[in-house]
């Protein structure tokens, strides 16, 4: 059954509890997000995009993985939107779909790395698979 | 038995597009008490008020029920039809069948049925009704102004020079407010102190006014036209009347740790201190808190050096009970305090500053002397960032959650001064949105871009840090779609304002309403602006609500023709509407006393006669002159011996009757 980009921008407003239109588009979330450089869809304009129902994009954004999660844009916003929120819905609604895990097992020694603190590997599994 | 006429109004389409209004004046002829009934177009009209007349006449009517608009609207005009033809403008009932039946109901048939209840439940009540009279009470012909800010100036003098007396009570050293701290005002740039301090002198000359100075309201007891009003005057420990303001205890002063109020703390002054050059009055304060001899018995140079013998260590406070007609609230703002909002570093950089300091660097009789410089190192600052809505429009609790109005306007011209004397300087402003609604404010926020090449960025911070003895600024660039990180000498932050925090004690000591965010709220929002909802008791200023200068300057002079009009009366018209007790019914509880929110009710001893037997009763009495008729008492009465005139508990009764019939 195709579910229409309109229907997922609900179900992500569902399970996120965010409201977008308490947004004031003062792009303070944007200008505290230290993963900014490494993302191709900014926290504001997913505010925005989830608003307008723009979802196809979203599902398909690097800024899912991208995303430290270390909410500055929640605790920055004036609002109380919490775009992180967001994202996380965004990135749930991609691993729930049938083998969308972004991390699998097998990927997991090759990122085995002395420096990398294995918690981060174990949370990052649990985050990005189903 | 009430000879009662019913008046059905169409209020063009208004009432009659949704009510069937001839059925209802149908429906109400054969109610008990009436003799006659008919509609019009616009009853409120001269035209529908003479019909009214002409049936008083004709049918010889003891009262009648308007079916219209709510009673706010129209029951004084009403209440005047009904005293021109004779009857006591007591004898007129509104049934509101527009606000409360066609303007909230699209069924046409529902809608007339519910039209007929209400005019059944106002001819149930008329029938009871008996004819009132207001009471009289002096007017004391002398004003009270809170607050010696420009707002509490302005209303003062316009009080003043028509010919009342005024007095302003102002709560630190010298009357001035936040516009005597301020540089240049905008749009024009003229200089604050130029156009404050002939006002503040005015203020001081005028024979109408007396000023208390380092003086607080202590107790506010009466009512409109005649309140009393203790006020503590505390100690200056210099005698007013001796000092010559020479200013040399200030100079002598070796304590000179404390903080200046005036200059936002950004330098320290002497424990005997005159706040600015030009305060008024012109008399220093000893901040006991500060002072050697206070702390230690020591010291007492002040006393030593001053030629009038004027210090005096011994003064204490005083306080002082002046009766008043009219109350002016003119308590003012100040910024809020920035520590919930730790992204920008506020409490730990030198140069990350309000915009109220920003003004104190850039005035010439400032810590600085008008020369701008980083407060860290006293070096000139090549790029200045100003921040704007700094803890406004934030509903997270970090901040305020209402625009603070005045921001957009005081960066644009901070930001226009900085270019105008130091062109090397570049000035970034991030803003969120842009808001100029002014006469000549958007030409003169355009101008700061256009000719002086202030560089507005949209997009807010996301935080400031200390790199290498500079401040680098991490914002969002939303037209760009970039996040950018702007080197900086200066941070400016555009902080909210928020009321006073003395303001919540006097609107409580008034009984004035005030909002959430302790603002006063006006007794209408459009219509009533400059009164509180409690008589006599005016609003002058940013403590009804964020405003600049020309906006406030207006508001005083409109509160100040408020309180004119109250003060040119000889009597005043009390509510007719007032509570009383039944003391053979009362109890002698106090639950009525302990409701009122007037201080309407006293108790008494009194000689009561029940039942033919005398005896001594502790029983309600009320102030009908204080009273407001809001009807609290005679819910919280246990016994009912409460009733409030022209809504007793049986009118009432009889309308719950009538719906339910």
């Amino acid at each position: 059954m195709q579910v229409s980009e309109r229907e997922m921008a609900k179900s992500i407003l569902r399970i996120s509890g965010v409201d977008t239109k308490k947004c004031m588009k003062c792009g303070k979330c944007s200008g505290a997000c230290p993963a900014f450089g490494s993302m191709d869809i900014h926290p504001h304009q997913f505010v925005s995009m989830v608003e307008e129902g723009n979802i196809g994009a979203l599902l398909e954004s690097k800024s899912l993985w991208n995303c430290l999660s270390c909410f500055a844009c929640v605790e920055r916003c004036p609002r109380n939107v919490e775009p992180a929120r967001l994202i996380e819905a965004v990135r749930l609604t991609v691993i729930r779909r049938q083998g969308a895990n972004h991390l699998k097992p097998e990927e997991i020694p090759g990122l085995l790395d002395a420096d990398l603190p294995q918690q981060a590997i174990a949370s990052a599994f649990r985050k990005y698979s189903k | 038995m009430q000879r009662i006429g019913v008046f059905v109004c169409w209020c063009g389409s208004n009432i009659a597009a949704t009510v069937d209004v001839a059925a209802v004046v149908e429906a109400v002829r054969g109610e008990p008490g009436v003799v006659c009934a008919a509609d019009y177009q616009y009853m409120c009209s001269e035209g529908g008020q003479s019909a009214i007349r002409k049936a008083i006449e004709e049918y010889g009517l003891s009262g009648f029920v308007v079916c219209s608009c709510s009673p706010r609207m129209h029951e004084a005009t009403f209440r005047k039809t009904a005293a021109k033809a004779g009857l006591n403008p007591y004898m007129v009932e509104i049934a509101n069948i527009r606000e409360q039946c066609s303007w909230i109901h699209k069924d046409r048939q529902y809608a007339t049925e519910k039209a007929i209840i209400l005019t059944r439940a106002a001819v149930a009540k008329l029938n009871l009704n008996t004819p009132l009279v207001a009471g009289e009470s002096d007017v004391i012909k002398r004003a009270l102004v809170i607050g010696g800010g420009i707002a509490g100036i302005q209303t003062a003098l316009d009080i003043a020079d028509a010919g009342y007396e005024v007095d302003i009570v102002e709560k630190s050293p010298t009357i001035g407010g936040k516009m005597a701290m301020l540089d240049k005002t905008f749009p024009t740039l003229d200089c604050a102190a130029c156009i404050l301090t002939p006002k503040m002198v005015d203020a001081a000359s005028h024979d109408n006014i007396k000023l208390y100075t380092y003086s607080e309201v202590d107790e506010v007891s009466g009512f409109v036209g005649n309140f009393t009003v203790k006020i503590k005057q505390k100690a200056r420990s210099v005698n007013k009347d001796l000092c010559t303001g020479c200013g040399v205890c200030a100079e002598k002063c070796p304590s000179k740790k404390a903080r200046s109020e005036f200059d936002q703390g950004l330098r320290n002054r002497g424990a005997i201190y005159i706040p600015f050059a030009q305060a008024i009055p012109n008399v220093p304060v000893i901040d006991r808190d500060a002072c050697i001899h206070f702390k230690t018995g020591k010291c007492g140079l002040c006393a030593k050096v001053c030629g009038a013998g004027a210090v005096d260590f011994g003064q204490r406070d005083e306080i002082v009970t002046r009766q008043y007609g009219a109350i002016v609230v003119a308590t003012g703002f100040r910024p809020i305090a920035l520590d919930r909002l730790g992204e920008y570093q506020y409490a730990q950089c030198a140069d990350v500053v309000t915009s109220l300091e920003f003004e104190r660097l850039c005035n010439a009789a400032g810590p600085t002397k008008g020369k701008l410089v980083r407060p860290s190192n006293h070096e000139h600052p090549k790029t200045i960032v100003f921040v704007q809505c700094v803890g406004s429009r934030d509903t997270s609790g970090c901040g305020k959650e209402y625009c603070s109005k005045i921001c957009c306007m005081y960066t644009a011209k901070h930001a226009m001064l900085v270019r105008e004397k130091y062109p090397d300087t570049q000035v970034y402003v991030l803003y969120i949105d842009v808001r100029t609604p002014g006469k000549n404010f958007d030409e003169f926020y355009r101008r700061a871009v256009e000719e002086y090449g202030v560089h507005y960025i949209k997009g807010m911070v996301g935080k400031v840090a200390e790199k290498n003895g500079r401040l680098s600024v991490q914002a969002s660039d939303l037209i760009a779609n970039t996040q950018m990180t702007l080197e900086a000498d200066m941070v400016v932050l555009a902080a909210a304002i928020e009321p006073d925090p003395t303001a919540r004690s006097i609107g409580t000591m008034l009984t004035a309403s005030m909002d959430t965010n302790d603002f006063f709220t006006e007794a209408h929002p459009k219509l009533r602006p400059v009164e509180s909802p409690t008589a006599g008791v005016f609003l002058s200023g940013v403590c009804q609500g964020p405003k600049d200068i020309p906006e406030t300057v207006a508001q005083a002079g409109a509160a100040a023709s408020k309180v004119i009009g109250l003060l040119s009366k000889e009597k005043l018209v009390g509510n007719a509407c007032v509570a009383g007790s039944g003391e053979t019914l009362c109890n002698g509880c106090s639950a009525c006393e302990n409701v009122c929110p007037y201080g309407a009710i006293e108790y008494v001893i009194r000689e009561v006669s029940d039942h033919g037997k005398r005896e001594l009763r502790r029983v309600a009495q009320v102030n009908e002159a204080i009273c407001q008729g809001c009807g609290a008492c005679t819910v919280a009465c246990p016994s009912g011996a409460m009733d409030l005139k022209g809504f007793t508990n049986l009118q009432i009764l009889a309308e719950v009757d009538a719906i339910c019939r």
